[in-house]
């Protein structure tokens, strides 16, 4: 079984911590099981399991760093773990960005468990694959489609008598719809840590209107568009910003947060005056570990306020180096919004393209954050506040940067499934202005 | 992984007790020499047969893994992390009651193999009603116990760490004295030792053998707050540490005097090279964004190749099993019948999974299927798909192609790319001669950023170095280039491709497909090739 107890997880990592001769010592022990099913050609095509457990342990001599895992916890194997780490670290070079390990932290738990989803089964898995299935042959759709469930357990210990235990689990399902002529294609996702808020009837029933309404796509010449970007279809481009909110970067140069001259952008009015964003990690909805990746406790922490630039990403190196106090890393990307609807958004917009998804969107230029990718599953055209037509996906060249200063208005933000993105991000529907399409793209 | 993730790990770096969960326990690298015997393996193997018929499978094959990665990741004068991980367990998979179940394990044990087996079974059998059709798999001939080891010279895993510390300690400081202002450089190091047995009596142990040294020099300039970078030349490749030697042989000089590399990688000057590049980038004029003849270096073109040639070939993307992850293919099936004209009768593609060198090569894949190389592009014309054994009926092909993959013991294998490359031209030319003939045009080098649609239409491809062609001359440097294709459009436009003298390999370490998203490591050969016409967008843009 690769759930433990907090107190089985404690009594490891406390004889762990024991063994070590080293200046230091830290170690982390994880475990999860995790379940999928896949489904294609409204059929099921792989179902699997995995079930694993690891101890990790790190300790120092001086600036001299070693790490050793193992899956096994007798005393015989605790002990081998911890002796491997210090024969690793004395063979080390010294590390001149070393940084001791965090001084005990208070972590307050975050809401990132729930049982409904821990007690998932295969039966469970085979039924959202049929329901999907069924749906769609009963429309003549085709339906291709992945869930997967987890739980896992995480806790940390050093020491310096530091020690956290959090169990988490979560729930990703999407799946794409296409028409039989492959002519219409539409999509949904679900992120969650919570079976309970995922409903695959409702769900199913979005993908399969947006592949009925997206056949028979007429083109529309590329170039400057009005656009309401739904939340997946923004996340993207979010999501692939934040990979480069380092504040190392910014002021060894070499981001677009750095200054000309020297020095970063903190402070700085980057963006429109209606983006903020922050991190959270006892987000009801979004929620992620109290603790980063060194340990240190995350707390809610303004990212972006009213457009301007109001925290970096610190690593507890650079924030020495800088003078500034080392917090945790973000874990959660979360946007502030209004309450509007992407319908809303719709009904106010004169003429404009609706992007439902964006895809294979990649870095053209760090200096600008200028990306391309493309849109996909269900792209429209807008006209007097309604949809009046599928249109052909657009490839775009766009910085979210620059988008995010052409902002006209900001739906209700919801969470999305984390496609570009490693973190769970929770964003709204965008209304914005000029938005660039640089060629037409004949996939659907 | 995502390749995403992966993507932002070499960019950013990551703490030291990270990495090794992406990849497996860390060992110590006295450990990476050492493998799993043989008979243990097959009793392994048996045990899990055994388990699975007795439960109901049909069909049941097995694959016991170890997987050893090792990386060296530096930054300027400092080593950021040395990882060695190991990832061992058992993989098997079942049919029973027409559908498939996997099941894993990381417990060595004939006990919790027997289980694993027994738990492939039951998910088979959760899955069979919502099955329409039963699996059908191409027949094959089991092959019974062999072996296969990719032909290295220098195994990576036995040189010592501080010899490869002082390797990359060598090449960033030459890349900071020539006027880098910061250098990553990294060393992966891949060993896959693959056991795969299935009911229909094979027992095959390969031990397959990578690496991987990427560099990325990066050129500031904080007056004018402009930067630019430029990544390493390398390709990744099937050989051993051989690779790093810098072999003169393995060197090509091009008509700008740029040096790129084929089966020998000189690290130390390719780094310096970077370091004066990404500096004239920031100088550098930008583009006129207009159709330009293009013509494309080998370390650019694996790219594209894979892209929009590899990808829309896989069978079961054209068939829609991908649909909602990597997305469907343009060459459909009624296209692969009415020969379509995918490129013009200068393209021929072939897929290869026996090519010496490579990336994909082994001599059977995780299927115990018997490698090969095969058409998919014949003057021009679609002649092939890359299909697996459950897929081959629908192509109305007898046999699998032999390109399933697992990318660890506890993945379920799939169709996943072969080496898919251009033939070199059949009559004498050389890049000097095939540039003469150029009257306004881009020279590319290196591979840079890259976006394609689902459907594998519409593609954007940046670079690493671009230089203009005027009249048949290379001219000066120039930046912020990116084109934009329509596949067939494209492949169709294509003039010219030098000869065999010009051939290498590109590719890439970690090509993700597949929920839950595996990678897989393929090759690209091309030589030198000529597109005519091409659009040419500029990317420079401003924040104010």
């Amino acid at each position: 079984m690769s759930i433990l107890t907090e107190a089985q997880a404690k009594a490891i990592l406390t004889k762990v911590i024991a063994l070590s001769k080293a200046d230091e010592c830290t170690a982390q022990l994880t475990g999860k099981i995790q379940g999928n099913v896949r489904f294609a050609r409204n059929d099921v095509s792989t179902a699997g399991l995995t079930d694993d457990i690891e101890l990790a342990v790190q300790v120092a001599y001086g600036k001299k760093v070693g790490t050793a895992t193992i899956n096994q916890f007798d005393d015989v194997s605790l002990e081998r773990v911890v002796r491997r780490a210090e024969t690793l670290a004395t063979l080390a070079p010294d590390n001149p960005e070393f940084m001791p390990a965090v001084d005990r932290q208070t972590y307050k738990p975050s809401p990132t468990f729930a049982q409904a989803t821990a007690d998932i089964t295969p039966a469970y898995r085979a039924q959202v694959a049929k329901t999907s299935i069924d749906a769609c042959k009963a429309q003549n759709l085709i339906a291709a489609g992945y869930l997967e469930d987890g739980q896992s357990f995480s806790a940390t210990a050093n020491s310096k008598g530091n020690f956290g235990y959090q169990r988490s689990t979560m729930l990703d399902y999407t799946c794409t719809v296409r028409t039989q002529d492959g002519r219409g294609s539409g999509w949904v996702g679900t992120d969650t840590q919570d079976a309970t808020r995922f409903k695959v009837d409702s769900d199913i029933q979005i993908a399969m209107r947006k592949a009925s309404a997206s056949s028979e796509a007429k083109a529309l010449e590329p170039g400057k568009y009005t656009v309401i970007l739904e939340p997946m279809a923004a996340a993207g481009l979010i999501g692939f910003m934040f990979y480069y909110f380092g504040a190392r970067e910014a002021d060894e140069g070499r981001s677009f947060l750095s200054k000309k001259g020297g020095g970063n952008k903190l402070g700085e009015q980057v963006f429109g005056p209606q983006v903020n964003f922050y991190t959270d990690p006892w987000d009801p909805v979004a929620p992620c570990e109290p603790w980063d990746e060194d340990g240190l406790a995350r707390q809610r922490m303004d990212m972006v306020k009213a457009g301007k630039i109001t925290n970096l990403n610190y690593s507890r190196y650079w924030a020495q180096k800088q003078g500034k106090p080392a917090v945790g890393q973000m874990g959660n990307i979360l946007m502030t919004g209004g309450t509007k609807s992407t319908a809303d958004l719709v009904r106010s917009t004169e003429r404009g393209v609706l992007v439902t998804r964006t895809w294979y969107i990649r870095m053209v230029d760090p200096q600008t954050v200028l990306l391309t990718g493309l849109t996909r599953d269900g792209t429209f055209y807008i006209e007097n506040g309604q949809i009046k037509y599928p249109i052909k996906n657009f490839r775009f060249n766009e910085s979210p940067v620059i988008m995010l200063n052409n902002v006209e208005e900001l739906g209700k933000p919801v969470r999305v499934p984390p496609d570009e993105v490693s973190m769970n991000i929770v964003v709204p529907p965008m209304k914005l202005r000029d938005f660039t399409f640089t060629s037409l793209s004949d996939a659907v | 992984m995502h390749r995403r993730d992966f993507l932002a790990f070499g960019a950013a770096g990551v703490g030291g007790l990270v990495l090794p969960s992406m990849f497996g326990r860390v060992i110590a690298a006295e450990e990476l020499g050492n493998a799993i015997d043989v008979a243990v393996k097959k009793s392994l193997a048996d045990t899990a047969m055994n388990a699975a018929r007795g439960a109901g499978a049909s069909y049941c094959d097995v694959r016991v893994g170890r997987y050893l990665r090792q990386f060296v990741i530096t930054r300027e004068r400092n080593v950021e992390n040395i990882v060695n991980t190991e990832s061992s367990g058992v993989g098997i998979r079942v049919i029973a009651d027409g559908a498939w179940g996997f099941a894993a394990t990381n417990d060595m044990t004939a006990d919790a193999v027997a289980k694993a087996a027994q738990q492939a079974v039951a998910i088979a059998k959760a899955n069979a009603p919502a099955q329409s059709a039963p699996v059908q798999l191409a027949p094959t001939k089991g092959v019974g116990e062999v072996r296969w080891k990719t032909p290295i010279v220098k195994n990576s895993m036995d040189v010592p760490i501080k010899d490869k510390v002082a390797l990359l300690m060598d090449v960033n400081a030459a890349a900071m004295d020539a006027g880098a202002d910061f250098i990553r450089s990294i060393l992966f190091l891949v060993n896959e030792q693959k056991y795969f047995a299935s009911t229909d009596g094979s027992y095959i142990d390969q031990d397959v053998h990578r690496i991987w040294a990427p560099v990325e020099v990066t050129a500031v300039d904080k007056a004018s707050g402009k930067f630019r970078t430029r990544e390493g030349l390398s390709a990744p490749m099937g050989l051993g540490f051989e690779y790093l030697d810098g072999a003169a042989s393995g060197k090509t000089v091009l008509p700008n005097g740029v040096t790129v590399y084929g089966n020998s990688y000189d690290m130390k000057e390719d780094a310096v090279a970077a370091a004066k590049q990404a500096r004239a980038k920031i100088k550098a004029p930008s583009v006129k964004p207009d159709k330009y003849d293009l013509v494309l270096d080998p370390s650019h073109t694996w790219l594209t190749i894979h892209e929009s040639v590899g990808h829309p070939l896989e069978l079961d993307r054209v068939l829609g099993y991908e649909a909602n992850y990597a997305g469907t293919s343009f060459a459909t099936m009624d296209k692969l019948q009415s020969r379509f004209q995918y490129g013009s009768d200068k393209v021929n593609i072939v897929a290869d999974k026996v090519q010496p060198g490579s990336l994909g090569a082994v001599a059977y894949d995780d299927e115990g299927i018997k490698t090969k190389k095969w058409d998919l592009i014949r003057d021009g014309k679609l002649v092939g798909y890359q299909a697996i054994r459950d897929q081959a009926h629908i192509e109305g092909k007898a046999a699998s192609d032999g390109c399933a993959y697992a990318d660890s013991w506890s993945n379920v294998q799939f169709q996943r790319m072969a080496n898919v490359s251009l033939e070199p031209g059949k009559t004498r030319q050389s890049v000097a001669d095939m540039i003469s003939n150029v009257e306004d045009g881009i020279y590319i080098i290196g591979d840079g950023s890259f976006s394609i649609d689902q459907q594998r239409y519409n593609a954007q491809f940046g670079g690493q170095l671009f230089y203009e062609i005027k009249n048949g001359k290379i001219g000066q440097q120039i930046e912020d280039v990116a084109y934009q294709i329509r596949t067939p459009e494209f492949w169709n436009a294509c003039v010219g491709v030098c000869d065999a003298s010009d051939y290498r390999l590109g590719g890439s370490f970690f090509d993700g497909k597949g929920q839950p998203a595996q990678v897989s490591a393929v090759s690209h050969g091309s030589s030198t090739a000529r597109f005519n016409g091409i659009n040419v967008i500029n990317t420079a843009r401003s924040l104010g």
